[in-house]
Formats: C-alpha cells, structure tokens, sequence
C-alpha cells in the first residue's frame, strides 16, 4: 500500500463521515435537495460504470429507477423494508440479465433507441397492467422511513458505487473495459469474453439505478408509472455523466452535483420552460465537452504546459 | 506426423462472392507454411476464420483434438491461437506495456500485476521494443506498432502463431532482424502460419507453402517446388507469361 493509496481510502472515509453527519445540521428542505442531489449521484456513478468504458449510450436509466420504486410500492405492505430493497434489487438484476442478453449485440443508435423504448414499454406495461388488473393507477406508499433514514441510505450506496467503480478501474475488469472500449476485435483475440464482461457489467449498473429508485420511492408517498418512469430522469442522468466525463472516476460526481443544482434552480425559477432549457444544456454539452468537463480541463493545461504532461503521464 | 492444425473444406462465402472455396490443408505441431497467393485470393480470409474473427460458411478447422470452427475468437484464443492483423490493430490509448499486458492478463497466463509487467516487458525486449514500453501506443511509428502487435500475440503465449504479412514494409536490415525473430520463434517450438509476400523471407523461412487463387489452393509442397509450379507462376504473373 502506497502512502498515495492510504491518503485518497482517509480522504473518502473523511468525505462520507462528514456527509453522513449532515442530515444532523440541515434543515429539511436542506435534506430533501441532498436526497434528490446523492440520487443523481449514484444514478451517474452507475450509468457511468457501464456506459463509460464501452460507449453504449443507455436510455434505460428510467426502466431500473421505475422498476425499483415500483418494486417498493407494491411490496411494501407485504415485505419488511430491508427485504423490500433485496427484492426490488433482484428484480432490476433479472430485468437487466434479461434484456442484456437481448441488446448488448445492437451497436450505436440502435442501443440508444431500444433501451429509451424500453423504459417507455415497461411503463406502458405497469399502466395496463395497474389499469386493467388492480382498477387504480396510482399506489401510496407509506413506510416507516424518515427523510434523514433515506438519505444515509442514499449515501450508503453511492459510496459503495463509487468504490465499485474505483476497484474495477484498477483491476482486470476494468482493463477488459478499456481493451473493450477501444477494440472489441484485440478484446476477444486476447481472450476477453466480451459479451460476459458487457452484460456482468450492465447488471451491475442495473442494480444501483433500481435502489435507488427503491430507496427514494418513500419520499413519494404516492406514485404512478409517469413519475417512477419519467424519461426525464434518463436524459439527466446521462447528462450529468457527460458533463462531468463518464470514463473517469470522478467524472459523474463532479458533472451530477452542478448540473442537479442549477435544474433545481430551473424548475423553480422557469417552469415553463425547463424542457427547452433543458435540451439546450444537453446540445451544448455535447458539443461543446464531448469528452467532459475534466477531460477539456486536462487539455487545456497540457497546452499550457507542453513541457509538463509528458513526464506526468509517465506512471 | 500427425496434422497440428487441420483445415478441412474451408469456405467462406460474403454475398455471391465465394472468398475461401472448399480449402484443406494441414500443418505439423512446430512448422513454419507460408500462406500464398495473390492479393485478394482469401488468405487473410482463411486467417480470420481460424482465429474465429469471421465464421466459415462452411467446412472444419480442428487444432490437436480440439474443434475451433464454430468457437468464438476468446475461446479459440484461450485454445493457445494467438495473430497479428494485416492492418495493425494497436490500442491507442494504452501504454506499450499495458498493450501487451492484456494479452497476459486474459490468455492463458493469467498473469495481473507487477508479475505481468516484468512478462511484457520481456516480450517487449524480444522485439526490440523495450525502449518505447512506457510511450501510448498511438505515438508508436507503424512498424513499432507491428512489433508491439506481435509482442501481444507472443505473450498469449500460443501454440499456433498466425501472422498477417506481418514482415511488409520493412526496411531490408529491419527485414534480416525480423527474419532471425520468427525463425528464433520455431526453436521455441510454435506452430507459425504466415501469410507473406516477401519472398526473401518464405524462401528464408517456411518449409512447405499453401498457395491459393481466387480462393482455390492451386499449390501444397515445399517451398522451392510450390513456387516453381507452373499453376503458382500463371496466377502470380497472369495468363500472358506463363
Ligand atoms: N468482410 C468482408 N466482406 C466482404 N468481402 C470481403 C470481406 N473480407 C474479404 N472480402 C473479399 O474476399 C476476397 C478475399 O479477401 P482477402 O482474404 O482479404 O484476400 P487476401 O488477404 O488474400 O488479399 C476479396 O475479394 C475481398 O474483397
Ligand atoms: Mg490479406
């Protein structure tokens, strides 16, 4: 263990020891903007586990945010709450083996508009089915969870994605991913099974995007499928990880925790024109910082100091 | 001696065009067959559907007692199967070193971590490479780039080596190292199927040539004789000459 190495696990320590003691000075609305804020967060850090290294744009973020709070919704009159988040957790892996298996062989726009369909079938399913089988369209949720219990569950779990990521970054996986991202046809002649690693992979992500659904459902108290499935979410989260630069570690926390900002700002101040606003945001990112925020960062230095990077790289 | 790798009525078909027709041959564990034939005739085609990049449409391809035809290319490379493209495929963004590691990491080493370092740089040393193992490997020249390519394919450590004209483009002193290289490669006991050009170097190196046309095999003996066959001198020089 490097001292380098004991210096960034006591700076994550410190960081989530101090976050985890907010909810203890903020007050609620304070609580509910770290809530809404530490979701986007995970969401992200997920998206960009998967989406990151392989380039495969993902719309379905929705699909495994619904199906977890779905999951809540239903079951939680039947199960206790730790058992409610296992079982939402569960089902988004199922769903993601699932529908993994089916499209990880499509490739560019046909993956981002089959997962984006995706999100929209199963929500169009949950109507029918809520419509036509239950006779109701909406569910309450009543669960014995305090904001603050939802919050430190929140922190919870993005910590752990974030330190997924971290260890996967460094270990073979995470060079399957690179060697994957870069050339599937090196990747499967060196021995990676690619589809494997892609849908192992995309089922992780899966799951974080469907507990946090889970664990924010409560937060409703009422849902119905054009909330828990609002392809609104999808868009944002995969701004967020563009913004930020989804193949970097802190990429996804440093573009979801700005840009979460300012569409609060958005909602509160131009709700008739969030939408627009919206759309213009997500263009010029991707034009303007295709490779993200840190990335243009980066570059810019290194043509400030051509001399330096070189020997920076040098690891 | 018993066939090491046995092609058996190999053919590829891409729409109406038949690239590989109904091709058989057969190669002894620690030979070196040079693969022939002019441009276009399906070589790199035949190459492709051993190392399980391309699917045949039809026929057999067995290595020792194992069946790869059918098998998918990480499987068929974790089988000890290790090329080189005709056009490199480097992986750019990566180090030199790290190039090479991922072969060692997933082939059938195994080998992560410092232990892989040292193991690549080996490899790296074995093609006069060492000296660039820390630069992206997109900053390589093209022939660096080669010897970085065929690093990764020697550190999966394979029994058969396919190699993509992987001698073109070489300066003549360049040509005379790489030669020595390849031919220091059979006394290690790899199984090598090349596909060259350069005739300096089959006459130097391959015992026995397979020579296509238009997908056909016209020719199957020893080198001398292969090349000498009156069906290799019409395709290589056209009806005219022959
Ligand atoms: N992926 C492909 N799709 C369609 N045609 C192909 C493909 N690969 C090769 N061919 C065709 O098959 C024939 C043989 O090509 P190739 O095997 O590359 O020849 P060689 O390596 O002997 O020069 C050529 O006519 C080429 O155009
Ligand atoms: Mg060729």
């Amino acid at each position: 263990m490097t001292p380098r190495f004991l210096l960034e696990i006591s700076a994550f320590i410190a960081v989530i020891a101090a976050l985890a003691l907010l909810p203890l000075f903020a007050s609620p609305y304070g609580i509910t903007l770290m809530i809404g804020m530490l979701g986007y967060v995970a969401l992200a850090i997920g998206w960009a586990l998967f989406s990151g290294p392989t380039r495969y744009v993902s719309l379905a973020t929705v699909a495994f945010f619904g199906i977890g709070a779905y999951t809540c919704a239903v079951f939680s009159e039947v199960l206790a709450y730790p058992l409610l988040l296992l079982v939402a957790g569960l089902i988004g892996l199922g769903v993601a083996l699932v529908v993994g298996l089916a499209t990880l062989r499509l490739a560019g726009v046909y993956f981002v508009i089959f997962t984006f369909g995706l999100a929209e079938l199963i929500r169009q399913l949950v109507t029918w089915y809520e419509v036509n089988i239950t006779g109701t369209l909406g569910r309450y949720i009543f669960l014995p969870v305090t904001p603050e219990g939802i919050y430190w569950q929140l922190l919870a779990l993005t910590a752990a994605a974030f330190a997924m990521s971290w260890a996967i970054s460094r270990s073979r996986l995470g060079l399957a991913l690179k060697v994957i991202g870069e050339d599937e046809v090196v990747a499967s002649h060196s021995g990676i099974d690619i589809a494997r690693v892609k849908l192992g992979l995309f089922a992780l992500s899966a799951v974080i995007m469907t507990l946090v659904g889970a664990i924010q459902a409560p937060r409703w108290t009422y849902v119905e499928p054009s909330i828990a499935f609002n392809p609104t979410v999808s868009f944002l989260t995969l701004i967020m990880a563009l913004l930020g630069g989804a193949n970097r570690l802190m990429g996804p926390i440093l573009g979801a925790v700005p840009l979460f900002l300012l569409f609060e700002w958005l909602s509160a101040n131009f709700p008739n024109h969030y939408s627009i606003i919206l759309g213009l945001i997500f263009i010029t990112i991707v034009f303007v910082l295709p490779n993200g925020v840190l990335d243009f960062i980066e570059k810019g230095w290194a043509r400030r100091l051509p001399v330096a990077k070189p020997a920076e790289v040098h690891k | 001696m018993s066939p090491f790798l046995q092609v058996s009525g190999l053919t590829r078909r891409f729409g109406g065009l038949v690239a590989v027709n109904d091709l058989s041959f057969s190669v002894a564990k620690g030979e070196i067959v040079g693969l022939l034939g002019p441009n276009g005739s399906g070589k790199t085609t035949v190459l492709n559907m051993i190392s399980g990049h391309l699917p045949p449409s039809d026929g057999q391809i067995a290595l020792a007692d194992t069946r790869l035809s059918g098998l998918g290319p990480h499987k068929i490379a974790r089988q000890g199967v290790a090329r080189t493209f005709q056009l490199v495929r480097a992986l750019p963004s990566l180090s030199v070193t790290e190039n090479v590691i991922v072969a060692l990491a997933f082939g059938r080493k195994r080998l992560w971590g410092e232990a892989a370092r040292l193991e690549a740089l080996k490899r790296l040393e074995q093609v006069g490479l060492a000296h660039r193992a820390g630069q992206q490997a997109g900053d390589l020249t093209y022939i660096d780039q080669k010897r970085m390519e065929l690093a990764r394919a020697l550190a999966a450590d394979p029994q058969l080596l396919l190699l993509d004209e992987w001698l073109a483009g070489l300066n003549p002193t360049e040509l005379q190292t790489g030669i020595e290289l390849i031919r220091g490669l059979k006394s290690s006991g790899i199984t090598i199927l090349m596909v060259e050009h350069v005739m300096e170097a089959i006459r130097a190196l391959c015992g026995r040539c397979v020579i296509m046309n238009a997908g056909i095999k016209i020719a199957d003996a020893p080198t001398a004789e292969a090349l000498s066959d009156p069906a290799v001198v019409t395709a290589y020089l056209g009806e005219q000459h022959a």
